[in-house]
């Protein structure tokens, strides 16, 4: 599968240069992948509150309003920053034919990514919280986000900048609009709610942040990577480039516009919510557009899901994400908000589109590229098919137990039940969401222990040729 | 449309300055009128519940407050705000009344944007999930008294409740008398708490004026 060509000698005398840095992308994706699971464990570790059960709530620094936050944060800006890091570093110099730049640079901001990262907890866990939702880095750690997260994008923007004036692949499309919006999203929405506009105006900003972080930097690294990855495990172009050209200026130009959804029936101007919701639904049939030129790509082919394990997580992610939007553009109907606005209904959807989209996409990255990374096979093709039914089969539990929750929640809420009423009924939905997660989490220590058992003599020898593992049913002939 | 380039500047930059424009700055603009109000302004003046915590705890109080003046009742205020921030609060606490689901009804008055434009809600705390109640107007609903031993111990109060319990905003137990009063931190998350809801509205009190 590698092509012959893993180095690249850009003029003849010229000494070869490695195109990726294999180490850096193995550092992220693994960096990436342990703060998922430190994520994971913080997750489980709050919904046992929900049941009454939490172990340490006597301890300051493990109260779990602050353990919550140490949950999403890490979600953003540990496992997803890392791992779509990883994964563009991969990418970018195959497809411009240009190694990074400045490696050293790049390490450099790997590690800082980490200490950003540990910043972030021991901070949280400080009780230094800024109030801007999945923005909650203290103000004084805030800079050093953004630093991070540019430096990555002056990484990969500068092999982009680099090939001129050739249009590029789409996946290019999506990681150079990347670079530019997260910089401005992360800038925005922490700094103006916090220090210039007060009030509705600035939860509008703050809708848009929570918003642009998902739709702008998330979304379209990720949508990247399917663009890249998908053609080659299937071998295949992409069904259709004018569907491709609709899916990305489609979203560039309605995917920012709908922030203002996350506060329906707010004081926020009522022109600014109908805007959001508007554009909301129109996302909706540009999605459809994308998946459909995907499902086209897929034709005829559709036996690989079985056998291609990568292949599998990324259509998996994809119809998750094409139901996500689906949801999305029923729930933000202002008649529909009134019941499932405030309730469970809404983190089942977070956790659908986080972890059952954006996880399972770069689950499918981790799974192809490891041994890619690392020269040695799946040490277990077997673990890593659990990895996939276990995450799946609790995700799926996860989001239908928060989905019927939230509705149940929000008739009692409306029908003026006690709160009280409200909570005891929660609770069941509550306990099989603690089992769910501790499904998912099984599943991830099921790749833990893969990782850890398929590793060898890992910073040496980067450059062995990747030979498919027999019996590991990875390819077609 | 397939250069980078272009890409930089028309969905990077023209698009987002386009969504910023329409849904940041024109909100702004719309509310451009209502002035942004000062912690002096929403909190003019020292409330009951603050001295009934001065009475109360006088020890705990004088050794975080000294008096229980105007300049102390701010300090608490803002003090209690970052432990609300800190500690989460706002993730399952909302701070907005919506005009439907008979929210009215349960919580009080539907909010307004006049109410939002003060230096408190700076982020503003609207909140996205509810475990807990809504706390708008949450401010003289109950006694000092009932936030100390919810904070204490939320179930002590409300046995359903699956609040977390924050011991830590109280003096540290000398020996088995409990409870033992709140500390500064303690102090100013209940003088907080009580204040929500309970800032001027002068936008009702001019309804209040025209109506017969």
């Amino acid at each position: 599968m590698i092509p012959p060509a893993a180095v690249t000698a850009p003029e003849a005398g010229l000494p070869l240069v490695p195109l990726v840095d294999l180490q850096l992308v193995r550092r992220h994706l693994l960096a990436g992948f342990l703060w998922l699971l430190a994520s994971m464990f913080a997750g489980l570790l709050v919904s046992l509150q929900f049941l009454g059960r939490y172990p340490i709530d006597f301890v300051e620094i493990f109260s779990p309003g602050r353990v919550r936050m140490v949950h999403t944060n890490l979600v953003a800006f540990g496992f997803l920053l890392n791992c779509l890091a990883g994964m563009a570093y991969w990418v970018v110099p195959r497809l411009t034919g240009l190694p990074l730049q400045w490696p050293r640079f790049a390490h450099c901001n790997f590690w800082l990514m980490q200490l950003m990262g540990t910043a972030l907890v021991v901070m949280l866990l400080g009780g230094h919280a800024q109030a801007v939702e999945w923005g909650e880095t203290p103000v004084a750690l805030d800079p050093l986000v953004a630093l991070v997260a540019v430096g990555f994008f002056i990484n990969i923007g500068a092999c982009m900048l680099k090939i001129g004036r050739r249009p590029v692949y789409v996946t290019l499309w999506y990681f150079s609009a990347a670079t530019i919006w997260t910089a401005l999203t992360y800038l925005m929405g922490n700094y103006l709610p916090q220090f210039f506009v007060a009030g509705a105006a600035g939860g509008a900003i703050a809708g848009l942040y929570i918003h642009d972080l998902v739709g702008l930097f998330v979304t379209p690294l990720g949508w990247g990577a399917m663009y890249y990855f998908v053609p080659l495990l299937l071998n295949r172009p992409i069904y259709s480039h004018a569907l491709s050209l609709i899916g990305f200026w489609g979203l560039a130009f309605f995917y920012p516009l709908q922030g203002v959804h996350h506060f329906l029936w707010s004081p926020i101007p009522m022109y600014a919510q109908y805007g959001a919701v508007v554009s909301t639904i129109a996302i909706e049939i540009v999605v459809a557009t994308v998946i459909v030129n995907f499902f086209l790509t897929l034709r005829g082919q559709t036996d690989q899901l079985r056998t291609n394990l990568p292949l599998r997580w990324f259509y998996t992610g994809m119809v998750l994400y094409f139901v996500t939007c689906l949801q999305c553009s029923i729930q933000v109907l202002l008649s529909v908000q009134k019941i499932i606005h405030f309730t469970d209904w809404v983190v089942g959807h977070a956790h659908l589109v986080m972890f059952g989209v954006f996880g399972f996409w770069l689950f499918g990255v981790i799974i192809h590229l490891w041994p890619r990374l690392t020269g040695k096979p799946w040490w277990s093709h077997q673990l890593n098919v659990w990895h996939y039914w276990l995450s799946t089969a609790g995700l799926l539990v996860m989001f239908l137990d928060l989905l019927v929750a939230g509705v149940m929640q929000g008739f009692e809420w409306r029908n003026m039940a006690p709160f009280e009423s409200s909570i005891i009924a929660s609770v069941p939905f509550w306990a099989v969401r603690t089992v769910a997660g501790l499904v998912i989490a099984a599943g991830q220590i099921c790749l833990a222990w893969n990782i850890w058992k398929s590793r060898g003599a890992l910073a040496r020898a980067p450059m062995v040729p990747f030979v498919e593992p027999a019996g590991a049913g990875a390819k077609p002939a | 449309m397939e250069r980078v380039r272009a890409i930089l500047l028309i969905a990077g930059v023209f698009f987002f300055a386009l969504s910023f424009l329409l849904m940041g700055v024109l909100p702004v603009v719309t509310l451009a009128d209502v002035p942004t109000l000062t912690l002096a302004e929403v909190a003019p003046r020292v409330q009951e519940s603050f001295l009934d915590l001065a009475e109360r705890w006088p020890t705990a109080f004088t050794k975080s407050f000294g008096e229980p003046t105007l300049d102390a009742y701010h300090a608490a205020l803002r003090r209690g705000r970052e432990i609300y921030i800190g500690e989460g609060c706002w993730h399952c606490h909302s701070q907005y009344v919506r005009p439907v689901s008979n929210e009215g009804l349960r919580y009080g008055a539907v909010s307004v944007a006049e109410e939002y434009q003060n230096e408190m809600q700076r982020p503003v705390l609207f909140g996205t999930r509810r475990v807990g109640p809504d706390l708008t107007r949450e401010g003289g609903k109950r006694s000092n008294d009932w936030h100390a031993a919810h904070f204490f111990d939320p179930k002590s109060v409300v046995p359903t409740s699956v609040m977390p319990r924050y011991p830590w905003l109280f003096e540290p137990v000398v020996g088995n008398v409990l409870p033992t009063p709140p500390n500064r931190d303690g102090l100013a998350l209940i003088a907080y708490v009580q204040w929500l809801g309970t800032w001027p509205r002068p936008e009702v009190e001019a309804a209040a004026k025209e109506a017969p």
